[in-house]
């Protein structure tokens, strides 16, 4: 086996206190190697957000343990732990500031980590996800769901992070927008050697980019399988077969 | 065709800026019968613009021009807004994307299907109510008379698109519109929805449109399908043919998606050709 970047163990989230509580994730744990794709899928409420904001160190309160590249990560992450792992969030509408110019947008990162040469990296940054120099001048309202997208990845590679942890990127897209940046996704992955921990519930699209993919259900996690399994009807749990089911398109003979 | 049900030939939608016109819909024709008519296309083709132009929702800022738009003898261009207001709901109903947002927060869902039937008919108040209930029930709502007294807030999403559907066909128009029903929900519950949507179109013999961005939804649900781009329509097909389309537009889109039997590195990416936005209707006919 290839070097583990990012290692969960028995990780749980609860919300609430005494009587009230709700575990949303139970007793969890996955291995993702360097250079790995991983999907994590099920539907909303099964606890595939929550992990992932929880990796992302967005919500200290979890039982167990996250380790990245071998060391164990804090509850309070310090700066180096949130350079080492960047999310992009599902609605490029909403996860870009309105008032800041893209410019502004890429910048900041780099100056929150303490970066210098904030020009080079904007223009590389922007190279690398397909836009061209004259976006550094745009505000989000001037651009199309799909280059938002685009500068939202650019944001978080900015920071030359080794895991994107990626929550739905495509789900707000139109279908021919999402053929482009999963294609964006799956060469960037190739070009700068990044590791993919991608959220969705969009099987096709897992399926597409994970190299795995895990099943969740009620905050567990029900099965791990590879996107051959899954093509060949290799599963085991009843709810995989469900879901598999329920999202095979109808033109199967296009 | 016997007698359209709603007929539109010519409909252009200008929306007048400060600084420019954005010509949204161009030239859309189309008839519709007893039939479910899917329309797809990608954000801003105008699918929206054309159901709401149907209802004479458009913004303000809209300006609606068409050669003819009727509803069986209505004239919908021409229609005062009082007899606009006794066909929206009764003839012709509109279901929308997220039911979080278009639900009326502040009341009972069931209170708020029940006033969408005294709206369009002369009943008691226990007589809507009751009408209400078995609305709920056959929506495959479990328990009506617990659901009949929540808020909205506590229901989830699959749940509250089956009580838009609900309120939107107990009055039993004769035209629904659904305006992306599913796209804010999972899989799992897309599939309940649409049977539950599809039992009850069947059962009232109503027409529907259904506007969505998801090709493989609208070939498994509809009759006929409107392929539209740039406001207008390439393409009128039977919806089980859609997988023979021809338009290089509607074989891009199928393209793009990401297919579970065949695995590619790099996905098919949709080249835009400019003599789309004049060359004529296609259909396989």
């Amino acid at each position: 086996m290839r070097d583990t970047l990012l290692d969960v163990e028995d990780l749980a989230v609860s919300y609430g206190s005494g009587a009230n509580v709700i575990t949303v994730v139970q007793e969890t744990g996955f291995r993702i190697a360097r250079g790995e794709s991983y999907g994590l899928i099920g539907e909303s409420g099964c606890g595939k957000s929550t992990i992932l904001r929880t990796v992302a160190g967005l919500n200290p309160h979890y039982e167990g343990r996250i380790l990245c590249q071998g060391h164990e990560l804090p509850r309070i992450r310090a700066r180096e732990h949130y350079r080492a792992m960047q999310m992009v969030f599902q609605d490029p509408y909403g996860s870009l500031h309105p008032y800041k110019m893209v410019q502004n947008v890429l910048a900041e990162p780099v100056k929150l980590m303490g970066l210098g040469d904030v020009q080079r990296r904007i223009d590389e940054v922007l190279h690398n996800v397909g836009l061209g120099p004259q976006f550094k001048f745009r505000y989000p309202h001037e651009l199309s769901g799909g280059q938002r997208q685009r500068v939202a990845i650019a944001r978080a590679l900015i920071v030359e992070p080794s895991l994107l942890l990626l929550d739905e990127p495509t789900s707000a897209l139109d279908v021919s927008v999402q053929a482009e940046i999963l294609n964006l996704l799956t060469r960037l992955r190739r070009d700068l050697g990044l590791t993919y921990l991608m959220v969705s519930h969009d099987l096709a699209v897992v399926a597409h980019m994970c190299d795995r993919i895990a099943i969740m259900q009620q905050g567990r996690i029900l099965e791990e399988l590879t996107g051959g399994d899954l093509r060949s009807g290799r599963m085991t749990a009843d709810y995989t077969r469900e879901f598999l089911t329920a999202s095979v398109p109808a033109l199967a003979c296009y | 065709m016997t007698d359209p049900i709603i007929s539109i030939r010519d409909l252009n939608i200008h929306f007048k800026g400060a600084l420019r016109t954005t010509h949204a819909v161009r030239g859309v024709s189309f008839d519709l019968g007893h039939e479910k008519l899917g329309i797809v296309g990608e954000s801003g083709s105008g699918k929206s613009q054309t159901g709401r132009a149907i209802m004479r929702l458009s913004a303000h800022t809209a300006r609606v021009c068409a050669d003819r738009m009727k509803f069986g003898d209505v004239d919908l261009l021409k229609a005062s807004e009082k007899q606009m207001c006794a066909i929206r709901g009764r003839d012709i109903a509109m279901i929308l994307q997220d039911p979080k947002f278009s639900l009326n927060p502040l009341m009972k869902v069931g209170d708020q299907i029940a006033e969408s039937y005294l709206t369009h008919h002369r009943a008691s108040k226990t007589e809507a109510r009751e009408r209400a209930l078995a609305m709920l029930e056959s929506v495959h709502i479990r328990d009506p008379k617990r659901v009949y007294d929540v808020l909205p807030h506590e229901v989830s999403g699959g749940m509250g698109q089956r009580i838009m559907i609900a309120m939107m066909l107990i009055p039993e128009p004769k035209v629904i519109i659904a305006d992306e029903p599913t796209s804010a929900l999972d899989v799992t519950v897309r599939r309940q929805v649409l049977t539950v949507l599809d039992e009850l179109v069947d059962r009232t013999r109503a027409s529907l449109i259904f506007i969505s961005h998801d090709l493989n939804l609208v070939a498994d649900f509809c009759d006929r399908v409107l392929v539209m781009y740039a406001g207008r329509i390439l393409e009128d097909l039977p919806a089980k043919d859609l997988g023979k389309a021809k338009h290089p537009y509607t074989r891009g889109l199928l393209g793009s998606l990401p297919r579970l039997d065949k695995p590619c590195d790099q996905l098919p990416v949709l080249c835009r050709d400019p003599a789309w936005l004049t060359e004529p209707v296609r259909s396989l006919q």
